[in-house]
């Protein structure tokens, strides 16, 4: 490499490792990586089913038809029986069950709608169903805050965890470290457990990787399709550039 | 009018066919062989002369997708951001038309920067063919108002944010400015208003003015004829080759030679394209950004606002512009008038002109707001490409038969271009978070490469003569396949 290359090179990586940084300085802890699979129906049915139960209540997915579910292996019948109140219909939008002027005097301001949450939320830390993941497996009980929990990977986040039930309360464990002089408490990665939750935390974490899974699915319900089609688009160009490759040789053959 | 030509009966029906037409339509003939079949293109066309037709394919694309994208999107802020979701959802095959149309507005700008970049490099601008550069650079203004306008009808937050950003930029325009962004807008903010007239541009008036430029565009190219790698003439070399005897005897068909070429251009541009649409059409967050996945609100501003990547370098140079740069430019402009007093060999009354200019350039920037020099600096930015064919005055065209070193001075107006490109998508500030690089501030870079920027181009006049060029050969060079 010449020495001006190398100086490029140099600053790229610099650039690159800077925009590494700046990303994950956004507050809160690093992400865990989803761990759910977007084609696997039986992981994206028990998804719906604790988005209906747990997050429908006060949280809307304007967008998103109950209907479309049928993509994941649901029948319309499924639908209604399981999943609707008795006065929607199977074509109906998932509407919050909250009445959004109280929402707003609850929790100070209106629960987001969460149709494209999993989208929305993606950063240079992972993608939004990481973040997701990694806040719902990061609540702890918290006396300073007016609902009691708080987050690590959104501090002083205003819902109360959702799932407390499933989960049980839990405190971090931090560790302290000493830099520069001065010693900082710093999260261990590590919880301990105060009260059990109705689920083992196995358990819990499957759930939550189920609920993420469905969070993903739902932002772009098209996206196995998507990716189905595209490795069939992308083999045929494949074979397209190599007909058109050869054609050009025949035709540039006498140009001299 | 021209004589009617009989056929004889036992022709074939093509020939029928051909001749029925010719007898009622000449001018299509004769414009399919003025631009086509009989379109001497220089034969040594490289890898940068792709990017041209892809630009006119990614135009065609944008125009077919926009089509169907209109026939369910709702202009209306109440609306917008639901019935893009609608396409993205409920409407067959919506989501790979938004995709085709949302990738397509980033692959336009990355086919017309390299495309620019190839007329930069072998002086495609030079005489005569300075209306096609400056035609050129029309289109990238009109794709970049196109692609601004566009940007704000999903009504996303970072669509909403950004327009309100952009526009008030406008209102840093002394006496007009603040009735100017009103004007835009049609509103004191960012509202439905402006989100119906921006639709109206972004689907008629733009895409309008658009072809009619590229149109002019590429007529102006075909009556002075193509540049090439070598940037020589041809028109000037010897004439006649197995086609026509007086056409240029280095030139060859555009069809079926380089329409043949480019179907292989297209087929690779395509895989790239799909790629990006089938396997990560939010690329990152580059193309779709996140942000923009969350409705407009105007009372939640977000913690950082940045334009898509085609505008960061520019996006980046009004940030730079603050009170720093002012006093920067000031220091630049006595130095400028004090080198003109010592070196230049012209009158007196000249060198006291040229100071009395500098005395009134420095008066103005002391008088406006750091803000407006942002503005006129992003715009120059732009505007200052139109007079490149001007700047130049390099011996030789191409950059193969120019001095050595005028490679790094591309290089490092490149390196300048890619950096500012990155800091725009950054936030602005210290760029590293830790250490003792405090002082390495995001705007401090972005400063010095707006410096590299238009010193490239002002001083070229003087740069561009330097320097002994290589021996530019008679004909183009060319390796058979």
């Amino acid at each position: 490499m010449t020495s001006w290359k190398k100086f490029v090179f140099g600053l790229a990586l610099a650039l690159g490792a800077t925009l590494g940084a700046q990303a994950s300085s956004g507050g809160g802890i690093a992400w865990d990586k989803a761990p759910g699979k977007i084609n696997d129906n039986a992981s994206l049915q028990d998804g719906v089913k604790i988005f209906v139960n747990y997050c429908l209540n006060c949280h809307s997915a304007a967008y998103m038809r109950f209907n479309r579910l049928k993509d994941i292996g649901l029948t319309d019948e499924q639908i209604k029986d399981n999943l609707l109140f008795t006065s929607d219909k199977v074509g109906d939008m998932m509407k919050a069950a909250i009445d959004p002027k109280q929402a707003k005097a609850w929790f100070g301001a209106n629960p987001p709608d969460l149709t494209l949450v999993a989208r929305s939320r993606s950063g240079a830390g992972g993608t939004g169903a990481d973040y997701i993941y990694t806040l719902f497996r990061s609540y702890y009980r918290d006396d300073s805050t007016p609902t009691g929990w708080n987050n690590l990977a959104f501090p002083n986040i205003g819902m109360p965890h959702p799932l407390w039930q499933l989960q049980g309360e839990r405190k971090p464990i931090y560790s302290t470290v000493e830099s520069h002089g001065h010693e900082t408490q710093v999260f261990s990665g590590r919880w301990e457990q105060v009260t059990p939750g109705t689920m083992t935390p196995l358990e819990y974490d499957k759930a939550v990787a189920d609920l993420v899974n469905y969070l993903k699915w739902m932002g772009e319900p098209a996206q196995s399709k998507r990716v189905a089609i595209g490795v069939w688009v992308l083999l045929f160009l494949l074979v397209f550039t190599l007909f058109a490759w050869r054609l050009n040789a025949a035709y540039w053959k006498d140009v001299h | 009018m021209a004589e009617f030509k009989e056929i004889s009966p036992n022709a074939s029906a093509g020939a029928k066919l051909n001749n029925w037409f010719d007898n009622r339509f000449p001018t299509l003939f004769a414009e399919y062989r003025k631009h086509m079949s009989e379109y001497f293109a220089p034969k040594n066309f490289n890898f940068w002369y792709f990017f041209g037709s892809l630009a006119l394919l990614v135009l065609v694309i944008q125009i077919v997708t926009g089509i169907f994208l209109t026939m369910n999107y709702k202009p209306d802020a109440a609306k917008a951001f639901e019935s893009v979701e609608y396409i993205m959802r409920d409407v067959p095959g919506g989501w790979f038309i938004r995709y085709m149309h949302s990738t397509g507005a980033s692959a336009f700008f990355i086919v017309v920067y390299l495309h620019m970049y190839r007329g930069l490099i072998y002086g495609s601008y030079r005489k005569p063919r300075e209306l096609v550069w400056i035609f050129g650079c029309a289109i990238f203004l009109a794709l970049m108002a196109e692609a601004f306008m566009g940007y704000l009808l999903p009504w996303g937050q970072m669509s909403y944010w950004g327009a309100q950003v952009i526009v008030n930029l406008f209102s840093a325009i002394p006496f007009i400015g603040p009735d100017l962004s009103l004007l835009i807008r049609g509103d004191y903010v960012v509202a439905d208003a402006t989100l119906n007239r921006f639709f109206a541009f972004h689907v008629i008036a733009v895409p309008l003015v658009l072809l009619g430029l590229v149109v002019a565009h590429l007529l102006a190219l075909h009556d002075v004829g193509s540049n090439n790698p070598d940037g020589i003439e041809i028109k000037k070399g010897p004439k006649g080759n197995r086609w026509s005897p007086d056409a240029p005897a280095d030139g060859i068909p555009f069809h079926p030679y380089y329409s043949v070429h480019d179907i292989v251009g297209v087929s690779v541009f395509l895989m790239a394209y799909f790629g990006i649409l089938f396997f990560a059409p939010e690329m990152g967050g580059y193309f779709l950004e996140y942000n923009n996945f969350i409705p407009a609100d105007p009372l939640v501003t977000p913690p950082h606002i940045a334009p898509v990547w085609y505008f960061t370098p520019f996006y980046s140079m009004l940030r730079a512009t603050t009170d720093t740069m002012v006093h920067v430019l000031m220091v630049i402009i006595v130095l400028a008038v004090i080198l003109n007093f010592i070196k230049s060999r012209s009158s007196t009354a000249k060198k006291g002109a040229i100071a009395v200019i500098g005395l009134i350039a420095i008066g103005l920037l002391a008088v406006f707001d750091a803000k407006f020099w942002g503005v006129v600096v992003m715009g120059g930015a732009v505007v200052i490409l139109f007079f490149l064919p001007w700047l130049d005055r390099s011996p030789a065209r191409s950059i193969r038969y120019r001095p050595g070193w005028h490679k790094t001075v591309y290089a490092v107006f490149l390196i300048w271009f890619a950096i500012l490109m990155v800091l725009g998508i950054m936030v602005p500030g210290p760029i590293f978070s830790q250490g003792s690089l405090e002082w390495l501030t995001n705007e401090r870079v972005a400063l010095v490469g707006t410096l590299f920027y238009f010193g490239f181009f002002l001083l070229m006049p003087w740069w561009s003569q330097l320097g002994t060029p290589k021996p530019v050969p008679d004909r183009v060079t060319f390796k058979p396949h």
